[in-house]
């Protein structure tokens, strides 16, 4: 079996003989050559992916004020950073919305303000103890008068990511950008073929102490990211760089519309090619890997997969969900992906970018369970007013208004001949039409665009569907669409605000 | 020229348009509406020297107008070639060549979705 070491690998960097490609090109040379052929041919492959990682924050150190502050809370530019580690330690999130502007600026916004040279506004509230007794300051900070600044990232480039769709018929606007209603279109995420670690899946180089490509500059792989889950697929990492090593052409703040801040982040990493078995999985395809489209119609965590497709699937722009040809589109950025291992490509071959031997491996067992709730949800059945009063669509007006005046909501659901919710109308639809006088049924006047809530879904949701589309009321169905309850915002704001008191 | 309306909570019950035509005497042809129980947004195309007028008489009606003039622009120092904005689009305006997102502006009917579903804030309608 062809083989060489990692030091053979650094010694060819240093002396320039080093031969790279990038993880688009492996595979055609691994098919060409074979695997020992391409040990033989190709010592490093260069992988890269851009997109948007949320769990990305910087540790910044301000150096002490005088007199002293031991800081409680703090604010650049409005937007808050943690202030709980130490006197003037503090760590800025990356989804972390604005005081003044919400999501449209958040933290990292404020990191791409640093990185671009901008000053930024400081404004802190102190604890007041004997050696900190300052209560409150304020200030303008560049990157450059910082002690430190240095990127700490929870969780970054997940080895692939569900591709995500909307079966329900509104748009929704979620982290994987805007949905649109009935299957309308797919987004993905992940650079595929170019993902780092789909290049090197079983970590036998990634690990603890690996030097990797990070927003521009050289940063290091901490360990496994949260919620790390290699057993399924879903390897992530953990990740550090300095941030005043950084360019902005690496690191772009982001907006999602109605989700809030995001920062889209380059990361590279080289993986060299010491022996057959690397080189076999460093010649990864996109249409090797393989992802659900999922359905964020369905607002639960476990939400119902559509079908499973590839990257190459994904990229082609089309994709078939139950006979319907759907467009698709990424999230993250192909274009700069590859510039990231185009990059990577030449700091090696120009041998200013050496690799490392990890201090120890990534493991292989993750978790990325379900979150343990120990405080039980009510479910809509549980809150539900149970003495509701249906009508037939054929109903006269004045039926329906008598029947509305003796229940006890001002909604009247409509239902089919088989129980089946149909329609709605208002105690004001009602009033409306006896002014009119000229209409004389339900039909007429029930609004058939009707919402409704499930028996068995949390109360939680009832109330975000009332929010969203500004009404009082929900039919509450069960699994066969038949009409069994009611639920109001009445009883949910008084549930809820019950609930928060205590 | 097109207008685009935004019909607040409340008043999208009303017969609005209709009574637009009444009040100005003017041909309006519907490009684009979404309504629904709450709210709405249209796109109507209005003769040019009407504009004002049938602009003037929605506000009356508590209607947020907007005159679409020029189609979507994008600005190339934000845009990171995502793609975010591809599949939004319902005229097909945004395409990949080799990986980066190049946009055929005259397929742009300004419906403005792509404009909030861009995360860079590269995507603008300019509003005269
Ligand atoms: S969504 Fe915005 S950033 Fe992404 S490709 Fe379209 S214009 Fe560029
Ligand atoms: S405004 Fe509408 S039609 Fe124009 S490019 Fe954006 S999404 Fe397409």
């Amino acid at each position: 079996m062809e083989a060489k070491s990692l030091s053979e690998v650094n010694e060819r960097i240093r002396d320039g003989s080093v031969r790279v490609v990038t993880a688009e090109e492996m595979p055609n040379i691994v098919d060409e050559l074979g695997p020992a052929g391409a040990v033989r041919e190709v010592d490093v492959v260069t992988t890269g992916t851009f997109g948007a990682m949320c769990s990305s924050g910087v540790f910044l150190n301000m150096g002490h004020s005088d007199p002293p502050i031991k800081i409680s809370k703090a604010f650049f530019n409005r937007v808050e950073a943690y202030g709980g580690v130490a006197a003037v330690d503090l760590f800025l999130g990356a989804t972390q919305p604005s005081e003044d502007q919400g999501m449209e600026y958040g933290g990292a916004h404020v990191i791409e303000d640093l990185v671009a040279g901008k000053s930024i506004d400081v404004e802190a509230e102190g604890v007041g103890t004997d050696c900190y007794p300052q209560l409150e300051l304020e200030t303008n900070l560049k990157l450059e008068d910082f002690n430190q600044a240095t990127m700490v990232n929870p969780r970054n480039a997940y080895q692939r990511y569900n591709a995500a769709t909307n079966t329900s018929d509104r748009t929704l606007h979620t982290y994987m950008g805007t949905l649109l209603p009935r299957s309308g279109n797919v987004h993905y995420s992940g650079a595929g073929v170019l993902n780092p670690i789909s290049n090197d899946p079983d970590f036998e180089y990634i690990g603890v102490g690996t030097r990797i490509f990070l927003g521009g500059a050289e940063g290091f792989v901490m360990g496994s990211g949260t919620q790390h889950n290699p057993q399924n697929g879903f390897s992530t990492l953990m990740v550090t760089g300095d941030l005043k090593e950084m360019s902005p052409q690496y690191l772009r703040a982001a907006t999602f519309h109605m989700y809030g801040p995001s920062l889209y982040e380059g990361i590279g990493i080289p993986i060299p090619i010491l022996n057959e078995r690397m080189a076999l999985k460093a010649a990864v395809r996109d249409r090797d890997i393989r992802v659900p489209i999922v359905d964020y119609g369905v607002p639960r965590r476990d939400r119902p997969a559509l079908r499973e497709v590839s990257y190459q699937d994904l990229k082609s722009g089309m994709v078939d969900l139950n006979g319907k040809e759907v467009s698709t589109s990424s999230l993250s950025s192909f274009y700069h992906a590859r510039q990231i291992a185009g990059t990577l490509k030449q700091r090696i071959e120009n041998g200013s970018f050496l690799l490392t031997q990890a201090v120890q491996p990534l493991s292989k067992v993750g978790s990325s369970r379900p979150m343990k709730q120990t405080k039980e949800f009510p479910n809509v059945g549980d809150v539900m007013s149970r003495d509701v009063v249906t009508v037939r669509e054929s109903i006269g007006i004045e039926d329906a208004a008598s029947r509305i005046v003796g229940g006890k909501f001002d909604h009247l659901p409509v239902v089919s001949d088989e129980d089946k919710l149909i329609g709605i109308v208002t105690s004001w639809d009602i009033s409306k039409a006896v002014a009119n006088g000229n209409i004389s049924k339900v039909s007429e006047i029930m609004t058939r665009r009707v919402y409704s809530a499930r028996l068995d879904e949390p109360v939680e949701l009832a109330a975000r569907t009332l929010d969203t589309h500004s009404i009082s009321a929900l039919p509450v169905i069960d699994r066969e669409g038949h009409v069994i309850g009611m639920i109001t915002s009445n009883d949910l704001s008084r549930l809820l605000a019950g609930r928060r008191s205590h | 020229m097109k207008l685009m309306l935004h019909v607040a909570p409340g008043i999208v019950r009303h017969p609005l348009i209709a009574s637009v035509i009444l009040e100005t005497q003017t041909l309006l042809n519907i490009e684009r509406a979404k309504v629904d129980a709450v709210s709405g947004e249209i796109v109507l195309d209005v003769a040019p020297d009407k504009c004002r007028l049938v602009k003037e008489a929605f506000e009356r009606r508590g209607v947020d107008v907007v005159l679409l003039e020029i189609p979507v622009i994008k600005d190339d120092d934000q845009c990171v070639h995502c793609g975010a904005c591809v599949s939004i689009c319902p005229t097909g305006t945004f395409k990949f060549d080799d990986w980066r997102v190049v946009v055929d502006s005259g397929k742009c009917i300004q419906c403005g979705a792509c404009v909030a579903g861009c995360p860079h804030r590269a995507l603008k309608l300019i509003l005269k």
